[in-house]
């Protein structure tokens, strides 16, 4: 069983936290099949946080193929996301590393590395879309 | 939609002046709706309306499908918990729980029961000398013991510690899961909200500003920051909410629901509270409001 904790000052709503987690959490091997989700009742008692946020969410994981509810029962996952991009993990982390002794030899300072990665990412994003 | 709550140009005056006006509003059942503004926006008289507390000077309200206050069958629908959360402070806490019995037809004894036995409250103690916290936690157990469709709660948490109110609104967050009860409440603090209310209603000098499903309040919801622009030359789906400028830079709060591709934007997102200072700034600028009370 994992349990959830909320960021209020993230700016990511409580339900994509909540998404997130469990997609962390099975990508860590910290859940992994079969293993329950706890109830909306537990979550909602333990964060003090909208019934509707939780069901929103375990909502959106079941449609991601991820968890399958099992009614009168609880919320099941059915699926790791530990899979074959584990192993792609390394490879990229090196080259990662690789990039960041790169900017830091260019001079750039960590918040000009973050603004680089986050543009980067983001008009990358927008090319995909 | 089916609606707890419907109003329809809904007024309210004292004497000269209008605390409400022209208020026209659907709130849907099942969901926790925050009601936010500063203090003196009419929070209260909205609440007290709802109740049948006050009668409209203008415009018409219903709630749960009848008028407010109209009768018994009305009155066991809809549960209210005052500001300041009163109870009667020579009464003890098994008084308190027989006169909910008494006076509601739908009382479910064994939740009164349950609730006053988990939150560890001797049932002899007189109401008069609880805390705060519990006295809030007594006025809530009530409230939900008297099975409501709309239970409404007016600022109930502003004067508990963060702890007292952190277990206020887990009991409540509990009881709307487990009895599907529809909630209304009113807070001048906004982060109490952020988590609890997945439908909000801003009010500011005595208007609705903005009303809405919270998530996607928040996704319609962008800041815009760049070189001075001015607010005439958006595209004509971007609706300017706030907006303030230097010399050379804009920064401008805009709902919108297409993405926003100009380039010379950088574009993030807002977090609730900040939307709802966006909606106050943005009359601000008409004319000077009440300023909004931020907690952390």
């Amino acid at each position: 069983m994992i349990e959830f904790s909320l960021d209020g000052r993230s700016g990511v709503s409580p339900y994509l936290q909540v998404v997130q987690q469990v997609r962390q959490a099975l990508r860590l091997g910290l859940l992994r099949e079969g293993d329950q989700l706890p109830t909306v009742k537990d979550v909602v008692a333990r964060l003090a946080i909208n019934p509707n946020t939780v069901l929103k969410a375990y909502r959106e994981l079941e449609r991601e193929g991820l968890v399958a509810a099992r009614p009168g029962i609880g919320t099941f996952v059915t699926r790791t996301l530990t899979d074959a991009s584990l192993a792609a993990h390394e490879p990229l982390r090196r080259d990662l590393r690789r990039w960041l002794a790169k900017a830091r030899l260019a001079g750039l300072d960590e918040e000009s590395i973050d603004a680089l990665f986050t543009s980067t990412f983001r008009d990358a994003q927008r090319e995909i879309a | 939609m089916t609606a707890v709550l419907r109003a329809e140009g809904l007024g309210k005056r004292y004497r000269r002046r209008w605390a409400l006006s022209d208020c026209t509003l659907k709130i849907p059942a099942g969901h926790v709706t925050g009601l936010v503004g500063p203090n003196g926006a009419g929070k209260t008289t909205l609440l007290s309306l709802a109740v049948g507390l006050l009668a409209p000077t203008a415009g018409t309200i219903e709630v749960c499908g009848g008028r407010p206050a109209a009768d018994a069958a009305q009155l066991a629908k809809v549960g209210f918990v005052a500001q300041d959360t009163p109870t009667y402070p020579g009464l003890s806490i098994a008084d308190h729980l027989r006169l909910g019995a008494r006076t509601n037809p739908r009382w479910d004894d064994a939740v009164a029961r349950s609730r006053v036995e988990r939150l560890g409250l001797d049932p002899a103690q007189k109401a008069g000398r609880l805390s705060g916290g519990q006295r809030a936690q007594l006025a809530l157990t009530l409230g939900l013991a008297k099975r409501p469709e709309l239970l409404i709660l007016d600022e109930p948490v502003a004067s508990l510690d963060p702890l007292a109110r952190r277990e206020f609104l887990q009991v409540l967050m509990e009881a709307v899961a487990e009895h599907e009860v529809s909630v209304l409440l009113s807070s001048h603090v906004v982060s109490d909200l952020e988590r609890v209310c997945d439908h909000l209603v801003v009010l500011v000098d005595s208007q609705v500003r903005v009303e809405g499903d919270v998530e996607s309040l928040l996704e319609s919801h962008l800041r815009l920051t760049g070189p001075r622009r001015e607010p005439a030359t958006l595209p004509a789906g971007q609706h300017v909410v706030s907006a303030s400028h230097t010399d050379r830079q804009s920064t401008l709060v805009v709902r919108t629901d297409a993405p926003v591709l100009d380039p010379s934007w950088t574009v993030g997102r807002l977090g609730l509270e900040d939307l709802v200072l966006a909606y106050m700034e943005g009359t601000r600028a008409v004319a000077p409001g009440p300023v909004m009370e931020v907690l952390r």
